[in-house]
């Protein structure tokens, strides 16, 4: 899907009415099948960006093309099936607590779903082998039908990213994918997201606070700082100048681990050991 | 003297405030018990002790033939039922109207303000649930009463109304009180309402909807005893014909039987709650 924003500004629905729009006027275009990483220091609007192309922000001002459509124009039910062929992953992955991960991963799907059909997939899940194949793709195949909160943080997270193997979409907006896993894993995901994406020629759009994993994966990087475009390069000629420069008194999140929405766990289960262990 | 009170710097500074909002508190109460009437000490008296004394003898021995057991095991069956059908009818009531009340699940409230149309119809629906939630029961069932005649169809349709506006009143809340981020992403990734319900919200508040209403459940088994009171039938009907009877022993029986359905509604409860939580 083809991206087009020409000078759109957007403010954060919870910011206060004077408070300055978290993206200045932003002119940007993604060709379809495109692979982009968003970087920037905390705050500079990567999120509102994101927010912004999955429909779910409106413009303050400027418009907003996706696929050669103007979302904002479209009747109620129209917007609503675009939103359906764009898939947007939170940076906390969005599992309720009680939920197996099978139905989680399958929820990717509900928009290519009729009603009776999800109903009837809660009672015995349908296209149990595709929800297997795409969490095989993230190491989880044995979770499958584990609880959702029986699972560690990196876990849930990878889970959440599974769901976009299964969701029928043309573009993936996906939120600080690495935010709660390791190094390995975190190579690991990318590589996943990256190489499904190439090979269903879906446009994807990455915020990512690795600075080193967004040039080793992503053709093009997108540089927001306070709202702005700071660049918009290929990843060969983002020089170590540059992120200073966009880094600049953000250094600790340049060189240190991401800052993280929850704490990044091990992968070790979060069940507990057994008690007798202990009690020998 | 101790060295708390001589010495300041021991002194407890949020002591005083505590007294004072004590006393405050006292004194705002009694006019109320002035209004209510209320001294319980008239209980106390030889008299009206020897009066309540021999109301409560009564109940000894509770009735155990097995004629009044039978009746009573039959009229049980019918409370339970009056309660069940009840409840079901007011389920029928509260969960549409739960669901079109959700604020969670507007679609047009994503970006960040509820279109007007959906707004307005939110209130409503809100409103409906209120009327038919401040009316008493006992109100509704002198009304039906009067419509279908004395029996239980008229409790079951006094409980379905007041108890469907309850819970649908105590879905919305539960569902708006708990973790809405997975519902709002399946919005935003273009489900429909329906599907973010059952795929978000739905398994994200399981335990708590099921826990309410095996509570309400337990609620409506007591009230339909009120509403026997108005003819409304049940065991209800029966405590009253034996109370009027001065039959203390019958009473007695029919209590107890109430604490055992109270019991087991208590064990339904922790079971769901355990099994969903």
């Amino acid at each position: 899907m083809k991206l087009e924003l020409t000078g759109v500004a957007a403010r954060h629905p919870a910011a206060r009415p004077g408070a300055a729009p978290a993206l200045h006027p932003l002119t940007l275009r993604v060709a379809a099948g495109e692979h982009v990483a968003v970087i920037g220091p905390s705050g500079a609007g990567k999120t509102t960006l994101l927010q912004v192309l999955a429909c779910t922000l409106p413009l303050l001002q400027g418009t907003l093309q996706l696929g050669g459509v103007s979302p904002w124009r479209l009747p109620k039910r129209e917007l609503q099936a675009l939103r359906g062929r764009l898939f947007l992953a939170p940076q906390v992955p969005p599992l309720p607590p009680r939920q197996r991960v099978v139905t989680s991963v399958l929820a990717g799907r509900l928009p290519a779903m009729g009603l009776w059909e999800s109903l009837a997939s809660l009672f015995k899940p349908r296209e149990i082998p595709a929800a297997y194949e795409a969490l095989r793709r993230f190491d989880l195949e044995d979770k499958l039908f584990e609880r959702a909160d029986r699972l560690s943080g990196g876990e849930r997270q990878r889970v959440g990213l599974a769901r976009a193997l299964l969701a029928p979409a043309r573009l993936w907006l996906i939120d600080e994918p690495l935010s709660a896993l390791d190094p390995t894993r975190s190579a690991q995901a990318i590589s996943t997201l990256v190489d499904e994406a190439r090979a269903r020629g879906v446009t994807l759009v990455a915020t990512l606070h690795q600075v080193d994993t967004a040039l080793a994966h992503f053709p093009r990087i997108v540089g927001l700082r306070d709202g702005a475009l700071a660049f918009d390069l290929p990843a060969a000629e983002v020089s170590r100048e540059r992120l200073q420069g966009l880094y600049a008194q953000h250094e600790e999140e340049l060189h240190g681990p991401a800052p993280t929405a929850e704490p990044a766990l091990n992968d070790n289960p979060a069940a507990p050991q057994p008690a007798v262990m202990h009690c020998r | 003297m101790n060295s708390a009170a001589t010495r300041p710097e021991l002194r407890d500074p949020a002591w005083l405030g505590r007294v004072f909002w004590l006393l405050a508190a006292l004194v705002l109460l009694w006019p109320l018990t002035v209004a209510t009437e209320f001294r319980p000490w008239v209980l106390l008296e030889p008299a009206n002790l020897r009066i309540s004394g021999r109301f409560i003898g009564s109940f000894f021995p509770p009735v155990l033939n097995g004629e009044f057991l039978a009746m009573v095991l039959r009229e049980t069956w019918r409370t339970v039922a009056i309660a069940t059908a009840g409840i079901t009818l007011a389920l029928v009531i509260a969960v549409p109207m739960a669901l079109l009340s959700v604020r969670v699940l507007s679609i047009s409230a994503l970006p960040g303000r509820m279109a007007r149309g959906p707004f307005w119809c939110r209130q409503v629906v809100r409103w409906t649930l209120m009327v038919l939630r401040s009316v008493p029961e006992l109100v509704w069932a002198l009304v039906f009463v009067r419509v279908v005649g004395l029996g239980p169809t008229a409790g079951v349709l006094a409980i379905a109304l007041t108890y469907g506006g309850m819970l649908g009143k105590v879905y919305a809340e539960i569902l708006e009180s708990g973790e809405t981020q997975p519902t709002e992403t399946l919005l935003r990734n273009g489900s429909g309402r329906l599907q973010a319900f059952f795929y978000g919200l739905l398994p994200q508040n399981a335990a708590e909807l099921s826990s309410y209403t095996v509570y309400r459940w337990e609620c409506a088994i007591r009230s339909s005893v009120v509403l026997g009171f108005v003819g409304a039938g049940g065991l209800g009907q029966q405590l009253d014909v034996s109370m009027k009877m001065f039959n203390g022993g019958e009473v007695a029986t029919m209590l107890l039987v109430f604490i055992a359905l109270v019991a087991l509604a208590d064990r339904v409860s922790a079971g769901l709650r355990r099994g969903l939580g």
